[in-house]
């Protein structure tokens, strides 16, 4: 069974409350210089061959419902 | 009296608050469920508050594929009167029947408050019994309530008087030009992040402005029917 990755990340412009905290406490913790953005990894294993076909199935799932294309950008690959 | 629908998603938690409300405002409120696919020829629905499937994926973004939204979408299309409140807006942006999207709060933590508000479109089936400009207070308690959009989208928002709602002192969330609540280009579909349905009686509130959402709503009823 083949394993596709979905990364959902926010937009670079739309602010990330998250990723500011973790940043934050990261700070606190002695980490210095290390700036934190926070998102979201999919695993999804298909079954069947992962044809192109597939792949676009996976990429339209991603599309219109695993993100929100208005505040988030996704990119999906195969995991090797 | 009017048949208003009340929709309830797993993790709904305002529902029989807004069912309340209706039946305050004295209409007959209809309880439609997530997975039912008939809206039951209601002449109105309420998208409530609270945390439809946990919050999971995102606020609002599974309830949106639940089969009662499939209809809520069609008969808003052709102008049925949608309120969506709270995780209700949340529906409403993941839907596209309204743009934009919610975020969690600048401040990172839940806000719980009477907020005051400034109305800023009557044009809306929602808001017409209001005055514009009217200072009103309803109540506010959300953990996602950051309202975003790309900057065309609010600069038409803004430029068709489709922004119903804006905070008045405190931003509470971080919202772009302080933006609580929207309508869609015909006015018929409105959502807040407020929670009107808590402001209808004296005993618990500190306004009664929830009514006024109701009497609007009144006013453009009666008008189709006369």
């Amino acid at each position: 069974m083949a394993r596709v990755i979905v990364d959902v990340m926010p937009k670079p412009e739309i602010l990330d409350p998250q990723g500011k905290a973790v940043t934050g406490a990261l700070r606190r913790l002695g980490f210095e210089g290390l700036t934190v953005r926070q998102g979201k990894r999919f695993e999804v294993d298909v079954e069947g061959d992962l044809t192109d076909e597939r792949l676009d199935q996976v990429r339209e799932a991603a599309e219109k419902l695993l993100a929100n294309t208005v505040i988030e950008a996704f990119d999906v690959r195969v995991e090797q | 009296m009017s048949r208003i629908g009340v929709v309830t998603f797993p993790g709904s938690l305002d529902d029989h608050d807004a069912q309340r409300a209706v039946r305050l405002a004295g209409h007959q409120p209809v309880a439609l469920w997530h997975a039912h696919e008939s809206l039951q020829d209601v002449d109105a629905v309420i998208l409530p508050g609270g945390f439809s499937y946990g919050d999971y994926l995102r606020c609002g973004a599974i309830a949106r594929f639940s089969p009662i939204m499939t209809e809520v979408i069609a008969a808003a299309d052709q102008g049925l009167p949608v309120l969506g409140i709270c995780n209700g807006f949340q529906v409403l942006c993941e839907s596209h029947l309204l743009p934009g999207a919610l975020i969690r709060n600048d401040v990172r933590t839940f806000v719980c408050r009477d907020q005051r508000l400034r109305v800023e479109s009557v044009d809306t089936v929602w808001t017409c019994a209001f005055d514009a400009g009217q200072e009103i207070t309803i109540v506010l308690k959300n953990g996602e309530g950051g309202f975003v959009a790309d900057p065309d989208t609010i600069a038409r928002l803004e430029g068709e008087n489709r922004v119903v709602f804006r905070y008045l002192d405190d931003n509470p969330n971080g919202s772009l030009n302080d933006i609580a609540g929207i309508t869609n280009a015909r006015g018929n579909v409105v959502g807040l992040m407020p929670h009107p349905e808590h402001n209808m009686e004296e005993l618990t509130s500190p306004s009664l402005d929830g009514r006024t959402f109701f009497a609007s709503l009144d006013r453009y009823l009666s008008a189709l029917v006369g």
